[in-house]
């Protein structure tokens, strides 16, 4: 049975691509649209551009990978939001709530106190974040409980904070001139140094665990309902909750290693992307996707462009999402729709 | 085919709810739990759909173990009917229906055209068919009563169970949902449901079950012990039984 597409993707197909033209065109150096196309066009057949080389060096070098890597990290922040919201059936969850954002941080601040480059100390916050969720579901599952889900949530919560009070520890114990404004700009969230060669390490888990998640939509519609619920209906749900968290872990560790922490889009987009189009997980993730790289490529233009040094990506996600939140949660007083 | 449990001994890990029950039920025939808040009646159910493990005795559909039954052949049997609950997210009462298709898919499979036909079968049947693109949030207590009958009806199940079926819906709804257990009887599914009215017992079951402290207290047609002795030993309150002299139906009254 085929569906033709809704209204709420289209709006969120058109949000990408109003995002897409202004990241490209805005900047120090400006870009008009007719020099981004045609540097776009002549790059995909394959002919010499009409443009001048500074245009085609600053679409393609410079705002190239930082643009993919906007779309990118949105987008897994609000696909891992969405798995979690649904499957901890509460739409106040966030990406980072089973401590991969706080392993992450925990893990970059180790590497910029030990002074690796750059590999090392996003291959430790990669590895921080993993660890930390394998950690609070080992823990949470030896926690016997009539309800799993809460433990594991509140595992997360605790697991978060002793995280948090390394993270203190590392950065009370760091070089006050040389590495602490390093631990602090990491943890606030930039997109500023991403190169092209940071896109594959990004593009790789995200690829795999997003797959993962769109492979299983239809059964997270079920996976939302009560534990009991949804085994009755005939799922296995242990198995099936291991998986889902695994995959939007990955994504969400590789997306935090690159970016930094960047708080508020795993959780507001979510809600977002339902507004439009509902919960049905078939059609609620690929909206999520998009919509959260858009947002996130909206956010970043807005950090490199409106002062006259770059803001970090989590003031500015806080400063946008909650007066937005704030208007959500109005709105919806009556259900999480 | 048969749902049963024999010398189930059933609870949780560090508690022990009842002990020593057998409890049978063939396809077509409705059986009714009855007893008082706390003896084990939600917990019996659990254990009798393979959702909780019995600490010992047996739960066996059609003779198998439902411990070695994985939870997709489990679902194919036996559907449930949860108590009607707030749901976190607003589904439309069509994605309601159709996750009642879950077990018969594999983990990735998109609805067949055929899950879309027994879906729309389920919605008909119960006449909520206008209410498919309706969010599950925003209908009545009774319409969403409906809707997770329809669901357990998307399963193609043998046997369904409804816990509480008939709790916080108004009387002429009530009355509706007995109307659907016997139709249910009718078109061959064996039905096992908890109630805390026996007069819903009696308009709606063959045989009932009286539960008490995890101890059966009886177990027989419901014409047979659905009395004021029985179910004031059941629930250790005064009874009272009306009778219509014309039509020869009993009610009981708490007294």
């Amino acid at each position: 049975m085929t569906r033709s597409a809704s209204p709420g993707l289209l709006v969120a197909i058109a949000a990408l691509a109003l995002g897409l033209v202004v990241a490209f065109t805005v900047g120090r150096f400006p870009i008009t649209t007719v020099d981004l196309f045609d540097v776009l066009w002549s790059r995909a057949v394959g002919r010499a551009s009409s443009a001048s080389p500074a245009a085609e060096n600053v679409i393609l070098l410079v705002r190239g990978p930082r643009v993919v890597a906007a779309l990118l990290v949105g987008a897994a922040l609000a696909v891992a939001g969405t798995a979690f919201q649904g499957l901890f059936r509460n739409p106040l969850v966030s990406p980072d709530i089973l401590g991969a954002s706080a392993g992450a941080a925990l893990g970059a601040v180790l590497g910029i106190f030990f002074s690796l480059g750059v590999i090392g100390i996003e291959s430790l916050a990669f590895i921080g974040g993993l660890l930390a969720v394998v950690a609070v579901y080992v823990i949470g599952s030896l926690l016997q409980s009539r309800d799993p889900i809460l433990v594991l949530v509140l595992t997360g919560v605790v697991i978060g904070s002793l995280l948090g009070a390394g993270v203190g520890l590392v950065k009370y114990l760091a070089d006050p001139y040389n590495q602490l404004p390093a631990m602090t700009f990491w943890l606030l969230g930039s997109l500023a140094a991403t190169t092209a060669s940071d896109l594959l390490p990004l593009l790789g888990p995200v690829a795999v665990g997003s797959a993962v998640l769109i492979a299983l939509r239809w059964r997270m519609n079920v996976m939302s309902l009560p534990e009991e619920e949804a085994r009755a209906l005939g799922l296995a749900t242990g198995p099936l909750r291991i998986a889902i968290v695994a995959a939007a872990t990955l994504v969400t560790s590789a997306s935090v290693a690159t970016s930094g922490i960047i708080a508020w889009v795993g959780l507001v987009v979510p809600h977002l992307a339902r507004a439009l189009v509902g919960p049905d997980f078939p059609r609620l993730l690929p909206t999520s996707a998009i919509l959260g790289g858009s947002y996130l490529l909206f956010i970043d233009t807005v950090a490199r462009t409106a002062a006259p040094i770059e803001i970090p990506l989590g003031i500015l996600t806080a400063v946008i999402g909650t007066p937005f939140f704030i208007w959500l949660l109005a709105r919806m007083q009556r259900t999480w729709s | 085919m048969t749902l049963a449990g024999q010398n189930l001994t059933i609870g949780y890990s560090d508690r022990v709810v009842g002990r020593n029950l057998n409890v049978a039920l063939q396809e077509g025939e409705v059986l009714a739990l009855l007893g008082p808040n706390g003896g084990g009646k939600t917990t019996l159910l659990k254990t009798l759909m393979g959702l909780l493990r019995p600490l010992a005795g047996e739960a066996l559909i059609d003779g198998r173990s439902l411990v070695v039954t994985s939870a997709r052949e489990r679902a194919r049997r036996i559907a449930y009917v949860p108590q009607t609950h707030v749901a976190t997210f607003a589904f439309t009462v069509e994605s309601v229906v159709l996750m009642g298709r879950t077990a018969h898919g594999n983990l990735f499979t998109r609805p067949s055209t055929r899950d879309h036909v027994v879906v729309a079968g389920a919605l008909d049947r119960f006449g909520i068919a206008h209410l498919k693109e309706r969010p599950y949030t925003m209908i009545s207590g009774g319409e969403r009563q409906l809707v997770l009958l329809a669901r357990a009806l998307a399963q193609e199940p043998r046997f369904i169970v409804l816990d509480e079926p008939t709790a916080s819906l108004d009387f002429g709804n009530q009355g509706k949902v007995m109307r659907e257990i016997r139709a249910l009887a009718a078109s061959g599914h064996g039905v096992l449901f908890t109630t805390h009215d026996p007069n819903h017992a009696l308009r709606a079951a063959d045989r009932a079950y009286l539960l008490r402290d995890g101890e059966c207290l009886a177990e027989g047609r419901v014409a047979d012990i659905l009395n004021r002795e029985q179910l004031e030993a059941l629930y250790r309150a005064p009874v009272e039984k009306l009778t219509d002299m014309t039509a020869g139906a009993s009610a009981f009254l708490p007294g």
